[in-house]
């Protein structure tokens, strides 16, 4: 679960986005919608706490990230967040497979091996766990992706416009695929996303206005 | 997959750069290690030659080749002494030993040095196989000399005229091998020892009568110059059948009784006699300032491929980070903390300069050790192979050194990344 709460997030003087209050419990599917400019990738980094707020709480997994000194908040992400950035963005010197591990390591957490290779038949590419990033598919590297954001169990998994170059078998697919892991992982997910196909997907939505001002849910 | 293998493996995608900054580190530390091995042999080499001998006493000239002939074997002698300087020295004193070197001739590239068997005793040298030489003509070779030759007791030779290969022969005289030394590491593993007298009698032969009596010392008429060009430096002329007085030498290697005498010995020997007084461990010393020159603009240049390298590395990884500053944004996203960054790029560099300074080391004793094969003047150099000092310690210490500086700057901007902004750049 988490929870936004008075939230604003300004540069400089100009308001990038404000929430007033979103809650959010675990299990749940979220759609975070609003256009192009609206704040949704910047919503979702501060739910991450890899940007804190002008003004407001941010309560994820039952942590005020206030709370959080920034190396503590650093290895707590990487526990507690599974983020599937917009474009994908796999480390390309490694393989697949270490890619899973990299994400591991990086929280802090015990090498489980087992683990990364259940996640990567799940999302079917357990073949390709030797290959470089470089040499994947659009539609595989959008899976390891995935496998990666959720290889640490998180407690809330965020996407950032999953869909945004896929057709619409491949977006139902890739919606399909982080739904049924963050059930897997009984986390909270929120896909943020300006795509049409998306909405009907997903049970719940939360719209950020187009000028940064007061949201509305939907 | 640790924060050091994910440094390798950024490394290993780089494949040109990161051949290029190893390569240059190699060659900067190699060129280093060359200096560093060369220098400290040659200065053992120099000190064991020297060992053992306080002073060389030989005609008035440079001191400087006085050493380089009577001690390394390696210069003309500046002229002759009497003979009679000999037993005039044996009687100062401070003097504990005085051992004659009468030079001129060579045989294959070797020196032949006419002197009293007690010189092999200075040299600390043993005999090998056969007998001390007891008689004119006869030979006592050192070990270089046995291997090079392949000369044992019984073998004849000729000898030939000057201290370089190419001399006319002295073919009506032949020496006969009577006993080869056990190696010691030292000149005299280089050189063939023969009694005084038969250098003597080889040059009678060959100049035949009529030349003056060589006068007694210190008279300032005794010394005799040598020829400008080396052949039969000074031994070969005024030299007359009769008495040992009327003989003469080459020089006279001295050890003192006392350190006291190393306070008045040098002057008195200067001063009231035509002969000079050189000391080894005093030319040595200038020798090697001059050598250190040389020495040091080697160094210099080590130095400034290393730089280079640390600077290509600089460029390499500044490169780098702007290449993967999505890459780092993301690293942070997973739960990397800023300090991890730090070390994945410090890894990296710190690898490169760690690989350099490895493989310059390996590729300094190689060259050293070639050298050292392919030169027999510089085979000592070959035992100075592949025995890392302290030096190199240094020389890697500095490499890792500039691999830290490198990696400062962009490791400093990769810990101030700002995520979300790069993320959001996508």
């Amino acid at each position: 679960m988490f929870e936004l709460a008075g939230i604003e997030k300004r540069h400089g003087a100009a308001l990038a986005v404000a929430v007033a209050s979103w809650r959010a419990e675990s299990g749940e599917a979220w759609l975070l919608a609003g256009p192009s400019g609206s704040g949704k990738s910047t919503v979702l980094h501060l739910i991450a706490g890899l940007t804190p707020p002008t003004a407001g709480r941010i309560v994820v997994a039952n942590r005020d990230l206030a709370s959080l000194a920034p190396g503590e908040r650093d290895r707590w992400r990487g526990r507690t967040v599974g983020l599937v950035p917009q474009r994908l963005h796999l480390i390309g010197a490694v393989s697949v497979a270490d890619n899973l591990r990299l994400a591991q390591r990086l929280a802090g957490l015990e090498r489980d091996d087992a683990r990364v290779v259940a996640l990567l038949e799940a999302v079917q590419v357990a073949d390709l766990m030797h290959r470089r990033p470089g040499e994947l598919s659009q539609g595989q590297a959008q899976r390891v992706a995935i496998a990666r954001a959720v290889v640490n169990r998180p407690a809330v998994l965020l996407a950032d416009e999953p869909t945004a170059s896929l057709d619409d078998e491949h977006a139902a697919a890739a919606l399909e695929l982080l739904r049924a892991q963050a059930l897997e992982a009984g986390a909270t997910l929120v896909v943020a996303s300006h795509d049409a196909r998306v909405r009907p997907l997903l049970p719940h939505a939360f719209v950020l206005p187009a000028h940064a001002a007061a949201p509305r849910p939907a | 997959m640790t924060l050091a293998g994910l440094a390798f493996a950024y490394a290993r995608r780089r494949p040109l750069s990161t051949v290029l900054v190893v390569a240059l580190a190699a060659l900067g530390v190699a060129i280093a290690t060359l200096t560093l091995v060369v220098s400290a042999a040659l200065e053992r080499r120099l000190a064991s030659d020297a060992r053992g001998i306080d002073l060389v006493v030989g005609a008035k000239g440079s001191p400087l080749q006085l050493v380089l002939a009577g001690v390394y074997h390696v210069d003309v002698p500046p002229g002759n002494i009497p003979h009679a300087s000999l037993a005039w020295l044996r009687a100062r004193p401070g003097v504990a030993g005085a051992w004659p070197l009468a030079l001129g001739d060579s045989v294959r590239g070797f020196r032949i040095v006419g002197t009293e068997p007690a010189l092999a005793e200075l040299y600390g040298a043993s005999l090998a196989a056969g007998a001390m030489f007891d008689a004119p003509m006869q030979a006592v070779i050192g070990d270089d000399v046995a291997r090079m030759t392949g000369w044992a007791p019984g073998a004849a030779f000729a000898g030939t005229h000057g201290l370089a290969e190419g001399g006319g022969e002295h073919g009506e005289n032949a020496y006969t091998v009577v006993g080869v030394l056990a190696p010691t590491g030292r000149v005299v593993d280089r050189l063939v020892l023969t009694p005084v007298e038969s250098v003597w009698d080889v040059h009678e032969h060959h100049a035949g009568a009529g030349r003056a009596a060589s006068p007694a010392p210190p008279d300032a008429q005794a010394t005799r110059r040598s020829s400008a060009d080396g052949v039969h430096d000074g031994h070969d002329r005024d030299e007359n059948a009769g008495d040992d007085a009327d003989r003469e030498l080459t020089m006279i290697l001295v050890r003192y009784a006392s350190p006291l005498a190393a306070a008045s010995l040098p002057r008195e020997i200067n001063e009231s006699s035509a002969l000079v007084a050189a000391s080894p461990a005093f030319e040595t010393a200038r020798l090697f300032t001059v050598f250190g020159v040389g020495l040091d603009l080697l160094r210099v240049f080590a130095a400034v491929l290393v730089g280079a390298a640390a600077l290509l590395l600089f460029v390499a990884l500044a490169q780098a980070l702007e290449e993967r500053r999505y890459d780092l944004a993301i690293l942070r996203a997973l739960g990397a903390r800023p300090r991890d960054l730090v070390f994945v790029l410090l890894a990296e560099s710190l690898a490169l300069a760690a690989g350099g300074a490895v493989l310059g080391i390996v590729l300094g004793h190689a060259a050293v050790a070639s050298i050292g094969a392919w030169l027999p003047a510089a085979a000592p150099l070959a035992g100075a192979a592949w025995r890392p000092g302290a030096g190199e310690a240094v020389v890697v210490a500095l490499a890792l050194a500039g691999g830290i500086l490198a990696a400062c700057w962009p490791a400093w901007r990769a810990s101030r990344l700002d995520v979300a902004a790069t993320l959001a750049e996508g």
